[in-house]
């Protein structure tokens, strides 16, 4: 493994380009454009404030920052960088903007979801969407960038909008059967949006391309429900994690729930291997310490490596009892992912928040425990193989795969404490993220198998 | 004869006392206070008689004595004991006949005694025995009674805490239907809320739109150096209503698309599936026995014409390729088909099964204990056996390992023998060689002797003859000195040529008077050759055959 040298990063806004050639990195008010296998800096852009959010094009041609403070959007150009677009959505505000798939229109949500304004890079045509739905996941691409579904509320209804994104024409609109709409997503052959509701009521709804409703699923009442949802990448199961702390998989034939996987924090099975994190730190040699010690010695000195051990079952996890009186709880699951090849599902249970839950789809088993010494930040699957990156927020990045873990540090002066990750569209390298800075880590193909 | 009864007669009261103790009280009813009396042994007739005969009869009542027992005997039935014709006279006949009879009866009587007294202790034992399982039953009743009452307490208390329990769960069911409502209802309420607050929302976004829509903001734009081509090259269309159609169709090709792969693998999975069960119909057909199969089918059915029809379906339907529909009916065939199998093949086992654990645990029952009997026998039998074996294998062992060494010594010996010989053989050739050696050499020296002398009679003779002898150099043959000498040449050549002992010359003097080289020849081969042919006239016939004569002689005497 091999890492850059560290540069300047703010907001955690670092992004690959969809082609893999650039990454974006955002400092304050400037866009840096840097080429991926040298980190040169390619371009530079200057905005007109802090940026907040930034986004690639499909075609990885445009690049769009938000500043939503100023409730401005501006888009730059890779090919000419002479090109300049600026959106401004004045006083009505801007707390969302995203790419349409083609690339050329910009989705603007101003300030209340009051609208969504569609604007053309290609045309002068302006197009408003009205009430478009408070939550988080109101918008969601099908994977061909063919059609979009938007959550809409009306009348204290939930509706769903579904349009055609070459010409923006409403193709469907139906009602659901949800009290509250929390998210919607797409299943990765585009022919079935799933609608879940509030945590408050356990109820996912699964509607056809065409808004017919294919099933409902509800597992339990009254508890609160639904945390996390994902697709598997061949349609084929839809996974849901609730605050009951299991998640439940549905099948794409019958809608109906084929298993649940449970997270308790005993783990009392032979046949589950359990990685657990250990510290050992360096041994330091007086003698050959050097007086004034030099900068890099220093931090290496004291810098403690950690490995994985592998704990004999059963084995106890670490777990958080979460505050019954907040909203919100940290409890359930939290966090969801299959891997690229379908073969394998990281959960994390926010009650064990140290832990990583990695169950083989196949079986439809429990596989592997990871636990870490701190709280899992992020983990994020490599686009194209079984592996998975985690970060803790120290200094140290993780990569589990089938045949193993690993624990590396990042090698650099000052701590580098890792707080997000990003994977490259090619799983060659990733970009290490911390408050103020970032890193790239690039991966031969032989180190970690 | 056995006891005399004591009559209770005053007369004999005297006796009583002494009869009482030797006698055992017969009486008509048998009852159980004179049973210890009976158990006495009755005593020997002699002492009671004679006891008797003291306080019965004496000398002086002898008539009335005599009377009296007349009276008693016919009473009793016995003819009288006075003779008919005189009435005082005694009839001894039969007195007699009345004392055997009396004799006969009194056996009789014992035996009678003997008998009922055997079953009268039998019965005690009986009785004895009776009593005692009648205590022990009655035992066991109190101790079941007991336990009943136990149990029945028992049985109360756990009914009590299962009401108990029961009680409890329905509260608990109560309560959570009761919060269950609690919950259903503050939803409702929430929602409620939760909408008239949406309501409002709503209104202040509508207004707050109004205003901003109304305010015109210039701000609201879009400021774009140029416009982009489209991702795809093409100009913007229209929104019309065939653009729309289009969009319609695609979407519906789309999801058209999702179902026919869907369907697709659902076929293959299907005809999998339905190959499978097919299978698993063979297989369970063929596991059955035959013959029992066509009666149970019509037995379970019991549907006369219906069943033929059904059956005539199912073998029509049997047929492979009729698989390959996917219909109902079908569907139904195949799985009835393999359920009615499936009972067959699970009534079979479980035959089977009942038929193997009887036979096992007949088997058990009956022979338990004689195998392990035999087994023990066996392995008893096996281990002598095995002792034995090893035994013999170990005699067998040291007595090879016997023969071997008796072997190996003899062999040893021999070897040691013919080694032995060997040496001697070694010694006495050694020693002949030495002896011949020796002799060799002494024999050597006295030929080189001889040779010596010959030679200087034959050069004395030479020179006597030829005066020329002075020029002969005193040079060595090997330094080339050139010797007229040819004679001597080849007698020297010659001289080499049979004999091949190293030559030693005797004197060094007449080597080099003999040798000699001449100028016109090389090689000294050649030279004795020329030499030979050169000058071979004046010696040839007198000179080479002496000398080859001497030779000769020379050489044969050594060897």
């Amino acid at each position: 493994m091999n890492f850059s040298e560290v540069f300047k990063l703010s907001s955690l806004l670092c992004k690959f380009s969809p082609d893999g050639k650039y990454l974006a990195s955002c400092v304050q008010y400037r866009l840096i454009i840097r080429d991926v296998n040298n980190l040169q800096i390619l371009q530079l852009y200057t905005c007109l404030d802090q940026i907040q959010y930034t986004e690639w094009s499909s075609d990885s041609l445009f690049i769009l920052c938000a500043m939503y403070k100023r409730g401005i959007v501006q888009v730059w150009s890779l090919e000419q960088p002479d090109w300049h677009c600026k959106i401004d959505e004045g006083s009505a505000g801007l707390v969302a903007s995203c790419w349409s798939p083609d690339g050329r229109h910009i989705l603007n949500t101003t300030e209340f979801y009051l609208r969504i304004t569609v604007w053309s890079l290609c045309t002068k045509s302006v197009s408003y969407i009205k009430y478009p739905k408070a939550c988080q996941h109101g918008i969601a691409f099908t994977k061909d960038g063919r059609y979009m579904a938007l959550a809409e509320r009306r009348d204290c209804k939930d509706y769903i909008s579904l349009f055609v994104c070459s010409d923006w024409q409403l193709l469907r609109h139906f009602d659901t059967e949800t009290q509250d709409l929390s998210g919607i997503e797409w299943a990765p052959n585009g022919c079935v949006l799933a609608v879940w509701d509030t945590c408050l009521e356990y109820k996912i709804l699964l509607y056809s391309l065409d808004g017919r409703l294919l099933s409902t699923y509800s597992a339990y009442e009254w508890s609160l429900g639904i945390k996390s949802v994902a697709w598997s990448p061949s349609s084929q199961f839809l996974a849901i994690g609730s605050y009951d702390e299991k998640v439940r998989i549905l099948n794409h034939v019958t809608w109906k729930k084929i298993t649940e996987f449970e997270h308790p924090v005993t783990i009392a099975n032979p046949k589950i291997i359990v990685y657990k994190e250990t510290e050992k730190s360096a041994r330091v040699e007086t003698e050959s310490l050097a007086f004034p010690p030099a900068r890099a010695q220093a931090s290496s000195l004291f810098s403690t490596k950690s490995k994985y051990d592998i704990s004999q079952v059963p084995v106890t996890l670490q777990s958080v009892k979460p505050v019954t009186d907040r909203a919100n709880p940290r409890i359930g699951i939290g966090m969801l992912a299959f891997s690229p090849d379908n073969c394998f599902l990281a959960t994390k249970n926010d009650n064990i928040p140290n832990a990583i839950w990695i169950w083989d789809v196949q079986k439809l088993k429990l596989f592997v425990v990871l636990e870490q010494l701190y709280a899992i930040q992020l983990f994020q699957w490599d686009p194209r193989q079984p592996r998975l990156a985690i970060c803790t927020g120290n200094s140290k990045v993780y990569l589990w795969s089938p045949a193993g873990c690993v624990s590396v540090q990042v090698p650099m002066e000052d701590d580098l404490q890792v707080l997000s990750l990003c994977w490259h569209s090619s799983g060659d390298s990733m970009a290490l993220l911390s408050k103020d800075n970032f890193c790239m880590c690039y991966l031969e193909r032989e180190e970690v198998k | 004869m056995g006891d005399w009864k004591t009559i209770t007669v005053p007369a004999l009261s005297s006796a009583s006392k002494i009869s009482y103790q030797n006698t055992s009280e017969k009486k008509m009813s048998p009852s159980s206070l004179n049973m210890q009396q009976v158990l006495r042994s009755p005593l020997p007739l002699y002492k009671s008689m004679h006891s008797f005969s003291s306080a019965f009869c004496t000398e002086e009542n002898v008539e009335q004595s005599i009377s009296y027992l007349n009276r008693e005997l016919t009473t009793l039935g016995f003819p009288s004991l006075y003779s008919e014709c005189k009435d005082k006279e005694l009839n001894v006949v039969s007195v007699l006949n009345c004392l055997n009879e009396l004799l006969v009866l009194q056996r009789k009587n014992l035996r009678a005694q003997e008998e009922v007294e055997i079953q009268h202790l039998k019965l005690g034992s009986d009785m004895d025995h009776l009593q005692n399982c009648y205590a022990k039953v009655k035992e066991q009743l109190e101790a079941s009674r007991r336990e009943i009452v136990g149990l029945q307490e028992r049985d109360r208390q756990q009914q009590c805490k299962n009401r108990n329990l029961h009680q409890l769960l329905k509260n608990e069911k109560d309560e959570v239907q009761k919060l269950q409502n609690i919950i259903a209802s503050r939803a409702t309420q929430y929602n409620h809320d939760m909408k008239r607050k949406e309501r409002e929302y709503n209104k202040l976004k509508e207004r707050l739109h109004q205003l901003v829509m109304n305010k015109k903001d210039k701000k609201i734009a879009m400021d774009v150096l140029n416009y982009v081509g489209r991702v795809d090259g093409k100009r913007g269309a229209w929104r019309t209503g065939k653009t729309e159609a289009r969009n319609e169709e695609e979407m519906y090709k789309v999801l058209l698309g999702g179902y026919e792969q869907r369907q697709k693998q659902l076929l293959v999975e299907n005809a999998e599936l339905k190959k499978v069960l097919q299978q698993m119909k063979r297989e369970m057909i063929s596991l059955l026995p035959p013959q029992k199969q066509k009666p149970k089918e019509r037995a379970e059915d019991g549907i006369g014409p219906v069943l033929s029809d059904m059956e005539e379906d199912a073998v029509e339907l049997n047929k492979e390729n009729m698989w390959e529909l996917s219909c109902e009916t079908v569907r139904e065939q195949l799985t009835n088909s393999i359920r009615k199998q499936w009972r067959m093949l699970k009534n079979h086992v479980e035959k089977l099964d009942n038929q193997v654990s009887r036979a096992h645990s007949g088997a058990l029952n009956g022979s338990d204990v004689i195998s392990r009997e035999d087994h023990e026998l066996e392995t008893e039998k096996l281990e002598l056996e095995i002792q034995q074996c090893k035994e013999m294998i170990k005699t067998q062992q040291q007595l090879l390992q016997d023969c071997y060494l008796l072997e190996e010594r003899e062999r040893l010996q021999e070897e040691w023998k013919l080694f032995r010989e060997q040496k001697k053989n070694f010694e006495r050739e050694r020693r002949s060689f030495t002896e011949a050696a020796i002799r060799l050499g002494l024999e050597r020296k006295a030929f080189e002797e001889d040779r010596g002398t010959w030679l200087k009679q034959q050069f004395l003779s030479m020179t006597s003859d030829h005066k020329n002898s002075e020029h002969v150099k005193t040079q060595s043959a090997y330094s080339g000195s050139s010797d007229p000498d040819n004679q001597l040449m080849n007698f020297r050549s010659r001289q080499k040529k049979p004999h091949c002992l190293p030559s030693v010359p005797p004197s060094e003097e007449f080597c080099q008077t003999i040798q000699h080289i001449p100028h016109n020849s090389n090689s000294s081969v050649v030279l004795n050759k020329t030499t030979e042919d050169s000058k071979p006239k004046q010696w040839k016939g007198l000179n080479k055959a002496e000398t080859e004569k001497c030779i000769k002689t020379s050489v044969t005497e050594d060897f």
